[in-house]
């Protein structure tokens, strides 16, 4: 109770007295840092979550290629959970009445029991009110339900009859909307809603024809049963039956949020190391100033445990102090953040949570005790003898093993942001070689700076000053250049790299994709893109199937840790066959089949996949392929450009093995942009209707908006970095302000004018800030080399831009950061400064 | 005969500076009784300084023993000599060395605290007011002159009721008048508590208001001179 009065008492001094200014402000920073992406993450994880219970019409969905086993079911009712069935197939729909083959079109009819949705609601269309009227129910035996699309490409309204196979449906109403997986691009056509009772009898379900078989599951009554039901699901399911639940859902949106999220919790951890520094730097600033005072704590008898004690709780305090400072700011940012990312993150968010909030809190506190305790031990054994001696030496913190607690917290939580191993090791290296290489290389230049010819006394002392502490000059412009890299790296790279990818385009790439083109249709459809792009267009065929086994054995996806590697290997593929490897492949093992034809010629693996399902060439693959089975072994690994937006293939026959299959063909094509596109893409639905065409054009452009928010985004988490490196480079310079105050004095008495001194000063964080802007401007002109010439294989173009925004911002920000921080040390008069300092 | 409070037996001291070995102190040896006050007088660089870190338990002797009330300090730890210390002696420093971060009164109060005192307050108050700065107990010691903030060091060395006060040129950093006057209140503390007193100091003057001078040169001891009765 005494240390905490006194702790308290020496702190407010400490306070006032401003020595506590940059190791708050390195709290609150990094608290800032991680709590704005922490909250912001949660937030939005929470309300995908809850969004995508809605969509699924469940908490989780057991699908399956073929009917799903009763007991599924049955178990899931036994533990008190609620299960309905669900099957979903396409099949071309018709308007009763209509001519043959006119009005035809290919629905995703999904037939459902009683109880659907478990989730959600299926909202009809109601003339009364915009928002749709919540159906009470399924549609009953002998009713159809389409959506409005397909109502209006149907021509049909409430009391019309449809067609369905063989059977015929009224509809008995309009859907506006109903809980949906969008599971890809395959499944946005118009869809029907139907009573499961009904499907046997429109005869549908034959041998080849594609459904999938559902059970929707959820725990309405919320009291934890789900999970030891998907434990035990997990180990009945067969292969070819699979388990969705919300984390499976809209996977474009989620990845893209995923990676952001990760990215922005990466990028926040750049501004940790930097307060992490900055920390060190001030605690140790701290040690010196505080020497005398532990010596005298130990003289008047307090041990050394007691002095430790007392000193830890100052620091603690400022940390809970900071903490919540810093909560204030990420709390802040993170609203911040959700309106830089706009749309992407758009949708009722839940209020931010707790658990980010301790989390931030965990980081600054650990940190700060992480990287004061060092100095905090070193102090707490001060000689007492310095109350006589003040000669004697300081007591150092004990090397690099003492920051092995600081390290720890760092390299946790860049573990936690990571989420695995690897990608952690990486950013640790990475962040760790960037800060070293930087800091070397400002080593280097700073002793190249001695050549420099230097006039005027102000240039040399500015200089000397630099040259004098080349560790703690060097870990400034290194930090400073990190910072001030990372904006140049979203500002101007990111621009040039976006603008270069967009002329890396080739100008004829496809605009549309056509997929589900059937046999006696191909001619038609090439006539009919012949008309409008003026030039042939490739359609090429595909037949679906499964992958069964490998090498006789057969497959067991439960082998695959790796769950996209298992959902790959799970669904079906779209296989297809070609004599000639197209332009956009390339062999990067075994050979081409040339012109051998058959099964013994093999097939060719897409290099990608076959790494992730772990096959190699030579193995046998055994395929399902609608009950017909087909073995082949791997005789080519090929690499493709995907984003060549060219129809491409992960599999593919050498010719005379699918011919005989059930076939559909795809193809791409560049549609003129423009009003008369519209026409003549209405007239080809309409003469096509089964046919789905895809516009690319629209999906690149979705890509790119959210890459631009995501982008800002992480520019904006990046200005916390810059910050960092301000930070660094103020706890630099109170490390050295009794220094520069000693210095100050002496030059004064030597007959040197405050404006010299400023003079020198200024001079010196001018070079300081054009080192670390040189640094930055080279660092990101070679991140944004090699990841056109590497990652993205676009050409690179030089920008200046880089070089002039990197050292003229550098300098500026960093010589008017220095002014402010020194400008107090020329002030005092210069003997009292020599009495107290000397 | 009472047992001496403070006994100094062939105290060495030995620094290896550069390549040869320097010694500080040589075989030094004397008792001090409780009650005197004891002056360490020498020229710069005779080893009083490093004495008196010796005999205080801040230091530790190359060879030799220092037996603090009887107890000799090389069978303690330094957590142990800190814990004699805050339950034996008081300090007076030629720097002051005041916490820059506390009033003059919190100085005061620092010793009694570390020492568990409930009344830390109330005896700081007693103790300012006695060296005549009751009305200065709020201030913070770079608002006080050097004799101030020396006789704030003189109530917190005393009160803590030590049993020996140890003063290192305590008027070192004082003008003339400033340092008269906190020897005098020194010496009247120190009658009047029957304290004793060790002191360090070149100032002759402050020197012969002791009972007894050990002079010290090139780090042996040279003399003991008592005085028949002190000035």
């Amino acid at each position: 109770m005494q240390s905490l009065k006194l702790a308290l008492r020496m702190l407010k001094r400490d306070w006032r007295a401003g020595e506590l200014t940059v190791l708050i402000a390195a709290v609150v920073l990094a608290v800032g840092s991680v709590g704005t992406v922490a909250f912001f993450a949660d937030r939005v994880k929470t309300a995908l979550t809850r969004q995508a219970n809605l969509l699924l019409g469940a908490d989780v969905l057991v699908s399956g290629d073929r009917a799903l086993p009763a007991s599924l079911a049955d178990e899931a009712r036994r533990r008190g959970l609620a299960a309905t069935p669900a099957l979903k197939f396409n099949s071309m729909v018709q308007r009763v009445g209509a001519d043959a083959g006119a009005g035809a079109v290919l629905a995703d009819v999904k037939a459902v029991g009683p109880g659907y949705p478990l989730r959600g609601a299926i909202l009809l269309v109601d003339g009364n009110a915009p928002d749709g009227t919540p159906a009470s129910g399924i549609p009953p035996r002998g009713q159809a339900w389409p959506d409005a699309r397909l109502a209006a490409r149907l021509g049909v309204g409430v009391g019309d009859s449809i067609a369905v196979g063989e059977s015929t449906l009224t509809v008995g109403a309009v859907v506006q909307q109903e809980p949906e997986v969008a599971s890809g691009l395959l499944s946005i056509g118009p869809r029907l809603l139907v009573n499961l009772d009904d499907v046997p009898a429109t005869n549908l379900l034959q041998p080849g024809n594609r459904a999938t078989w559902r059970l929707l599951v959820a725990d309405l009554s919320n009291r934890d049963r789900l999970d030891p039901y998907l434990k035990w699901l997990s180990a009945e399911l067969k292969p070819g039956q699979r388990m969705e639940n919300v984390r499976d859902l809209r996977p474009e949106i989620r990845q893209t949020l995923e990676r952001a999220d990760q990215f922005l919790g990466l990028s926040s951890l750049v501004a940790v190391v930097l307060a992490a520094v900055a920390v060190a730097l001030a605690a140790s600033r701290y040690l010196r100033r505080h020497l005398d005072t532990a010596a005298m704590l130990r003289c008047f008898g307090a041990s050394r445990a007691r002095t430790l004690a007392l000193f830890v709780l100052q620091f603690a305090i400022v940390g809970l102090v900071a903490s919540a400072a810093g909560l204030l700011v990420a709390l802040a940012g993170q609203q911040l953040l959700v309106v830089l990312l706009g749309s992407i993150a758009a949708g009722d968010l839940p209020a931010p949570g707790v658990m980010p909030a301790l989390a931030a809190c965990a980081t600054g506190i650990l940190l700060l005790l992480g990287f004061a305790l060092p100095p905090l031990i070193a102090l707490a054994g001060a000689p007492p003898l310095r109350v006589l001696r003040r000669d004697l030496p300081r007591p150092r913190p004990g090397g690099i093993l003492a920051y092995a607690l600081g390290a720890s917290v760092i390299a946790a939580l860049i573990g936690w942001q990571a989420q695995d191993a690897k990608t952690g090791a990486i950013v640790v290296a990475g962040i760790g070689g960037l800060l070293a290489a930087a800091a070397l290389t400002a080593w280097i230049l700073v002793v190249l700076l001695k050549r420099l010819p230097q006039r005027g006394v102000t240039w040399r002392f500015g200089l000397a000053n630099l040259r004098r502490r080349p560790l703690a000059s060097s870990l400034q412009i290194g930090a400073l250049a990190l910072g001030l890299m990372a904006l140049l790296l979203l500002t101007v790279v990111r621009g040039d790299l976006m603008q270069n990818w967009r002329a890396s385009l080739p100008p004829d790439a496809p605009n549309h994709f056509l997929v589900n083109v059937l046999p006696d249709q191909v001619d038609g459809v090439r006539t009919a893109l012949k008309a409008v792009t003026g030039a042939d267009t490739t359609l090429f065929p595909m037949v679906r199937g499964r992958l069964v086994a490998v090498n006789g054995t057969p497959l067991d996806t439960t082998t695959y840790s790796d769950t996209r590697a298992r959902r790959l290997a799970e669904r079906e593929f779209n296989l297809s066959w070609a004599s000639e490897l197209a332009k956009t492949n390339r062999i990067t093992a075994g050979a081409w089949f040339g012109a051998a034809t058959g099964p013994d010629a093999g097939i060719s693996m897409e290099e990608g996949i076959a790494n992730q399902l772990k096959l190699k060439l030579g193995d046998a693959l055994t395929w399902d392929l609608a009950g017909a089975t087909v073995t082949a072994k791997i005789t080519s690994l090929r690499k493709v450009e995907w984003d060549s937006f060219r129809p491409n293939f992960f599999t593919l026959f050498a010719p005379g093995v699918l011919e005989s299959m059930s076939i559909t063909y795809l193809g791409a094509a560049r549609i003129p942009e423009g009003p008369q596109s519209a026409a003549w893409l209405s007239s080809f639905v309409q003469q096509f209707p089964n046919v789905l065409a895809i516009d690319v054009g629209e999906i690149i452009h979705q890509v790119q908006a959210i890459m631009e928010q995501v982008a800002r985004a992480v520019e904006f988490v990046f200005l916390f970095t810059l910050l960092g490196g301000l930070l660094v480079l103020q706890a630099a310079i109170a490390a050295t302000q009794d220094e520069r105050r000693f210095d100050a004095a002496i030059l004064r008495t030597l007959g040197a004018s405050q404006a010299q001194l400023r003079a020198a000063q200024v001079a010196e964080f001018l070079v300081l800030g054009a080192l670390a802007g040189l640094l930055a401007a080279a660092g990101a002109t070679a991140i944004g080399y090699v990841l056109s010439d590497r990652v993205f294989q676009i050409p690179f173009a030089w920008n200046p831009l880089v070089w002039i925004y990197g050292l003229g911002g550098g300098s500026v920000v960093v010589t008017l950061a220095g002014w402010l921080g020194t400008r107090g040390t020329a002030r005092n008069p210069p003997l009292e400064v020599i009495r107290q300092l000397g | 005969m009472t047992a001496p409070i403070l006994r100094a037996a062939r105290l060495t001291k030995i620094v290896t500076s550069g390549e040869a070995p320097l010694t500080i102190l040589d075989d030094v040896t004397f008792d001090v009784d409780p009650g005197a006050s004891v002056a360490i007088v020498g020229a710069s660089g005779s080893g009083k300084t490093t004495l008196l870190g010796l005999l205080a338990g801040l230091d530790r002797p190359s060879d030799g023993e220092v037996w603090l009330d009887g107890v000799a300090l090389s069978t303690q730890d330094e957590d142990a000599r800190a814990a004699s210390r805050q339950r034996l002696l008081g300090f007076v420093f030629q720097s002051f060395q005041l916490l820059p971060a506390l009033t003059a009164q919190e100085n005061v109060m620092l010793p009694l605290e570390l020492a568990g005192a409930a009344d830390a307050t109330a005896r700081a108050a007693e103790w300012l007011d006695r060296v005549g700065l009751a009305r200065r107990r709020t201030h913070y010691p770079k608002q006080l002159s050097g004799g101030e903030q020396q006789r704030v060091a003189i109530a917190r060395a005393f009160a803590g009721e030590p049993k020996l006060l140890m003063a290192d040129e305590p008027t070192g950093n004082l003008d003339n008048a400033s340092g008269v006057e906190v020897a005098d209140l020194m010496f009247r503390l120190n009658r009047e508590r029957g304290t004793t007193l060790l002191l360090v100091t070149h100032d002759a003057g402050l020197a012969s208001r002791c009972t007894r001078r050990l002079s010290l040169a090139a780090g042996r001891l040279v003399g003991d001179e008592r005085a028949a009765e002190p000035v």
